[in-house]
């Protein structure tokens, strides 16, 4: 396998990811990642050279409008489904001390 | 009843049109079917049947009243749980979404219900879209209805399923990758994904948001054309909406391919490729060749490379979409944590499954600075060569052909210990994602072990009209054919499956309306949660379709959270 994968680069992807992984599933992680980086490393055979990255296959233009609501108050219908409410808002763990 | 399963959309549509069929009538055939061959196929992850009759009636007034008048009007459709449906669960197949509850309708279902559309349910997918078995699903397996020992292809492999088993008369899908394509292939029905654009994303909860795209599934060409112009509007609400007028797709239906350029990839057809879907496809361009289609071979160039490109770009949007998934507005939150970071962490730890886990890593990865350059930026200059490959193949073509998949559907449990192995699967169709391209899939035959042989269908930008045309002509030199289980399901015996097959119900008769408790699946205790969840059911579950319903009631609620338990690894 070209693409080794460290102990700390699976630690930081789970960072950047907001994933806690067990042990066993670090090390399948590293073991899929390096996997699919040496067959994505095949890209490098192509010369891009001059190539403009493509995000969107055609032409994209924002679009804009006026920052009207539209759609209502729609706050009870929404917090239904937050996992715990209070006082017509979401509640979420302490988040300063 | 017999007689309206069998029926294509438009069909039914002339039908309920001319007051030959109620379309209540058409809503208890398709619920009856769903009963009856769910414990096999389970294509579906919520039934909602008292949802789907009171509709039936409402939308028959308004048939009566002339206020409906479309080729689609009152005739009962299935959705992929990951386009929102307000007030009815939707789920995406993932335990982090099992108990959502959208307040508001995705903006292709909204097209559908103005068209009189009756939703009958929500079907089965890869977790997030993000499989091409089905099998990622939190909520259990879909079987592929010609043979339940075989998938039916993913993702959209419970909309497939569902259209092929008879279970509703048409479906909505969503193509990322091949999504629509490869599981229409696998399950022997007609798809289409639109041009990139085409079809309002509003609503879709975003995989790949650049290569993600709506379509239909449905038995024939002709549905799908009708479907498609339907769905298809130009919407304000999606920044990538394109207004088009030329979406009068059915004036596409024509039986008559004289001069049309049909180009085959040789790189479509080389290693790789089973014999018996090549033998399919080949014999397929013959036929459009007997009607006049100049058909030849020609070398597309970069197919090998698509995959790796897709891969890195699919996954770098994934990381970015699913980082609203947190815990905080909807869906699971993990019991214990410390803090509100480990709280984000828990819950998608808990939430995410295996699959999805990969794919937002390694889109996180390929994203983080020091490697942006090297895999992302790589992988949209790749994206550009592809397109350019296929500019240039629509300068001389009108319409590409090749196989849908390199082999039909693989034996469940084959394809999820390697996931590479699995990702090759996608060579004939991630191109076209990448490229914007409509593509369809047309059933062209079938194998020695009786699995359905699809023809895949490519055209240019905006030309979904060529391989309507083409599909059209093809269709016409063949039947189509169901598999085995809507002639059994249809007599109400059975015969074929006994209740030791009954992996899953989407519901339980016997818990009924009312029905409040929903077990996140993965967990060993059940788990009382909002009213609106208990969706999750066949509605109201009186005995409309006799022995049918029997076998649903004997099934029960434990082997459906003994099933996902499993599948929750």
């Amino acid at each position: 396998m070209a693409n080794v994968i460290s102990d700390e680069t699976i630690e930081y992807v789970g960072i950047l990811a907001k994933l806690e992984l067990t042990d066993a599933e670090k090390e399948e992680a590293k073991k899929d990642m390096g996997r699919m980086l040496d067959y994505i490393d095949m890209l490098n055979e192509l010369d891009t050279s001059g190539v403009e990255p493509m995000s969107h296959v055609f032409a994209m233009n924002n679009v804009f409008r006026e920052d009207v609501v539209t759609n209502g108050d729609e706050r009870e219908k929404i917090l239904k489904n937050a996992p715990e409410q209070k006082d017509g808002s979401f509640k979420v763990p302490k988040t300063v001390e | 009843m017999s007689d309206i399963l069998e029926m294509t959309a438009v069909q039914l549509g002339g039908k309920i049109k001319s007051r030959e069929v109620g379309v209540a009538e058409a809503a208890r055939a398709a619920l009856g079917q769903i009963r009856a061959a769910e414990p096999v196929v389970h294509a579906y992850v919520t039934v909602d049947e008292a949802g789907a009759l009171k509709r039936a009636e409402e939308v028959q007034k308004r048939i009566d009243a002339g206020e409906l008048t479309g080729p689609l009007a009152g005739v009962p459709v299935a959705i992929k749980d990951n386009m929102c449906t307000e007030g009815m669960l939707t789920t995406c197949s993932s335990k982090i979404l099992y108990n959502f509850v959208p307040t508001y309708t995705a903006e292709a279902v909204r097209n559908l219900e103005k068209a009189g559309a009756v939703i009958l349910g929500k079907t089965n997918m890869d977790e997030f879209a993000m499989g091409s078995t089905t099998e990622t699903s939190a909520f259990g397996v879909t079987k592929n209805p010609w043979n339940p020992d075989h998938v039916p292809g993913g993702s959209s492999g419970g909309s497939c399923a569902a259209v092929a088993a008879n279970e509703c008369f048409y479906a909505l899908g969503s193509d990322t990758g091949g999504s629509i394509r490869q599981p229409s292939s696998f399950c022997g029905v007609t798809g289409i994904k639109p041009t990139y654009g085409t079809v309002s994303r509003y609503g879709l909860i975003a995989y790949g948001s650049s290569l993600d795209q709506i379509g239909p599934i449905a038995k024939d060409v002709t549905d799908c054309a009708a479907i498609l112009e339907v769905i298809a509007s130009y919407d304000r609400k999606d920044s990538t909406s394109i207004p088009r007028d030329d979406c009068n797709f059915t004036s596409a239906l024509q039986d008559d391919v004289k001069g049309m350029r049909i180009g085959i990839p040789r790189d479509y057809l080389g290693e790789g490729l089973d014999g018996e879907v090549k033998a399919a496809i080949l014999a397929a361009a013959r036929i459009l060749e007997e009607k006049g289609a100049v058909v030849e071979e020609f070398d597309l160039s970069l197919v090998e490379y698509a995959i790796p490109a897709y891969y890195v770009i699919a996954s770098a949007e994934a990381s970015s979409n699913l980082s609203r998934f947190d815990g905080v507005k909807y869906g699971l939150r993990a019991k214990e944590y410390e803090g509100l970071h480990n709280m984000y962490k828990r819950s998608r730890s808990e939430g995410f499954g295996p699959e999805v886990k990969r794919r937002i890593m390694l889109g996180s990865f390929v994203l983080s600075s020091g490697y942006y350059d090297a895999y992302y930026l790589k992988a949209l200059r790749t994206k550009a060569l592809i397109k350019k490959a296929f500019d240039k193949a629509f300068e001389k073509y009108d319409v590409i052909l090749g196989p849908a998949s390199p082999s039909t559907a693989p034996k469940l449990g084959e394809s999820l210990s390697d996931p590479l192995k699995m990702y090759l699967g996608d060579i004939y169709t991630i191109s076209v994602n990448l490229a914007g391209l409509p593509g369809m899939t047309v059933p062209c035959g079938k194998d020695s072990r009786g699995l359905p042989i699809g023809l895949q269908l490519i055209g240019d930008c905006f030309k979904e009209k060529n391989i309507i045309r083409a599909g059209y002509a093809f269709e016409r030199s063949r039947t189509y054919e169901s598999p085995e289980i809507t002639r059994n399901a249809q007599t109400g015996e059975n015969n074929m499956y006994t209740k030791e097959n009954l992996t899953y119900v989407a519901g339980d008769s016997k818990q009924a309306a009312g029905y409040k408790t929903d077990s996140i699946p993965g967990d060993s205790t059940d788990r009382i949660t909002d009213d609106a969840v208990g969706s999750r059911t066949v509605g109201n579950a009186e005995s409309r379709t006799g022995s049918t319903a029997d076998i649903m009631s004997e099934g029960n609620a434990g082997s459906a959270a003994e099933s996902t338990g499993k599948e929750a690894r």
